[in-house]
């Protein structure tokens, strides 16, 4: 067992590079779940936890080592309301940003509001320097995603225009310690330009467009042009039906999330 | 390889043998039996400690990046024979049945109420959240710090 510590970007990206097979570990939220139930049996590991620079929060930049705790306090609105839906406050003291993007799985909380937002990915590698991808060229299925083995996720940029008027929430069977069957961020801006972005319910988060297309169009939406948007958005996920629940209730609940983020985005 | 890990206020030096848990560590090679070991996947909070000023559940860390660290487990709370506050509402209140997770309520009633010596109700449950009792013996457990929280208000804590 072998292990690097270190203190700064350039340190853990010279680690890497002399071993791209390591592991990284930030949180160990993931990691630890695997090597405790005897999936993963890691040799040598970059521990990032020590990186205080990855951790800085400002209004267009999360770095990847921010935690839950940390952007529970932070000014998104959405992303403080994503993170304290995550496990427990033990979990989301450990937990990173950089860690769910790493994991990628299908129900990572912070992945919905990076898809409504488009946000972009910056990774980083000693020889090769660096690169931004957007959210959906970065997750590329199930647990899976484009980094390569010399790369470090750095953190991720935000757009120059954030609406003000955002949403997060997610559906579990409780409420605390729970794995998301269905998760949405909701964004509208001023203008009515709005954005939907769901996880849990296809390989990578989606984006629901048509019920976008359709929601965007209305400036002070109806009853009726809500409803149209909860069966919108039904139809554009792709739910399965697994252990967390079944293909038809994720559908449902998909546009009854959404519907309730949107009415909560107009009261705001 | 050999990590060294600042438990409780001592210097331990522990070889790691694999990605074994800090858990795993603090039971087995620091005979600190006081942290439990249940769900292993950061669930349930009976292996709460604090690393570093943070609560986590010490079966999420990997014990080889606790290294440099500073560590308190529910053995660090009393001072010999004197109790932390919170352990001596816990015992008044009867905020007890099997006591499997009584360790991690008391690392993480403790840190709350080190930082703010009277939260509200609403603070006291939100940072146990993380901490389940399989007894169900949550009501004794509220009462009991609630009471805390409202002793400390009466000698005038912030």
């Amino acid at each position: 067992m072998d292990c690097d510590w270190p203190h700064d970007l350039d340190a853990a990206l010279a680690a890497l590079a002399d071993d791209p097979d390591a592991t990284l570990l930030a949180g160990g939220t993931d990691v630890m779940v695997e090597v405790n139930g005897g999936h993963a049996n890691p040799e040598h590991i970059i521990a990032l936890r020590r990186i205080e620079a990855l951790r800085e929060i400002t209004p267009r930049r999360i770095g990847a080592g921010a935690t839950y705790t940390d952007m529970e306090r932070g000014s998104h609105l959405a992303l403080a309301q994503l993170a304290r839906t995550v496990g427990s406050p033990q979990i989301r003291n450990a937990g990173t940003i950089g860690g769910n993007l790493g994991t990628a799985s299908p129900a990572g909380d912070t992945l919905p509001f990076l898809a409504a937002l488009d946000a972009d990915v910056e990774l980083l590698s000693a020889r090769k320097g660096s690169r931004t991808m957007r959210w959906d060229a970065f997750i590329t299925g199930v647990k899976q995603n484009a980094r390569r083995s010399d790369e470090i996720i750095v953190g991720v940029t935000l757009p120059e225009r954030i609406p003000e008027r955002q949403a997060f929430g997610k559906i579990g069977i409780r409420n605390a310690m729970v794995i998301s069957m269905v998760s949405a961020c909701v964004m509208r801006n001023e203008d009515g330009a709005t954005t939907v972005a769901l996880g849990a319910v296809g390989p990578t988060p989606i984006r629901a467009r048509s019920a976008e297309a359709m929601i965007s169009a209305e400036t002070h939406p109806t009853n009726a042009a809500l409803s149209e948007f909860a069966r919108l958005v039904s139809e554009d996920v792709q739910p399965i039906t697994d252990h967390r629940g079944t293909e038809a209730y994720r559908r449902h609940a998909s546009g009854v999330l959404a519907r309730r983020l949107l009415e909560r985005c107009l009261a705001l | 390889m050999r990590i060294t890990i600042y438990v409780n206020g001592v210097d331990h030096s522990v070889d790691i043998r694999g990605p074994e848990s800090l858990l795993d560590v603090l039971r087995e090679d620091l005979s600190l039996p006081g942290s439990k070991n249940a769900c292993e996947q950061g669930e349930c909070g009976s292996c709460s400690v604090v690393l570093d000023g943070d609560v986590v559940c010490s079966c999420m860390v990997m014990a080889i990046d606790a290294h440099g660290s500073t560590v308190r487990t529910v053995e660090g709370y009393a001072d010999h024979e004197v109790l932390h506050p919170v352990q001596t509402a816990l015992i008044e209140a009867g905020g007890v049945q099997c006591g499997f997770c009584t360790p991690g309520f008391v690392v993480a009633a403790a840190e709350l109420f080190d930082a703010n010596p009277s939260p509200t109700d609403d603070e006291i449950r939100e940072a146990l959240a993380g901490n389940v009792c399989r007894c169900t013996g949550y009501g004794a457990i509220l009462r009991g710090l609630h009471d805390l929280a409202a002793e400390n208000v009466d000698l005038g804590a912030p």
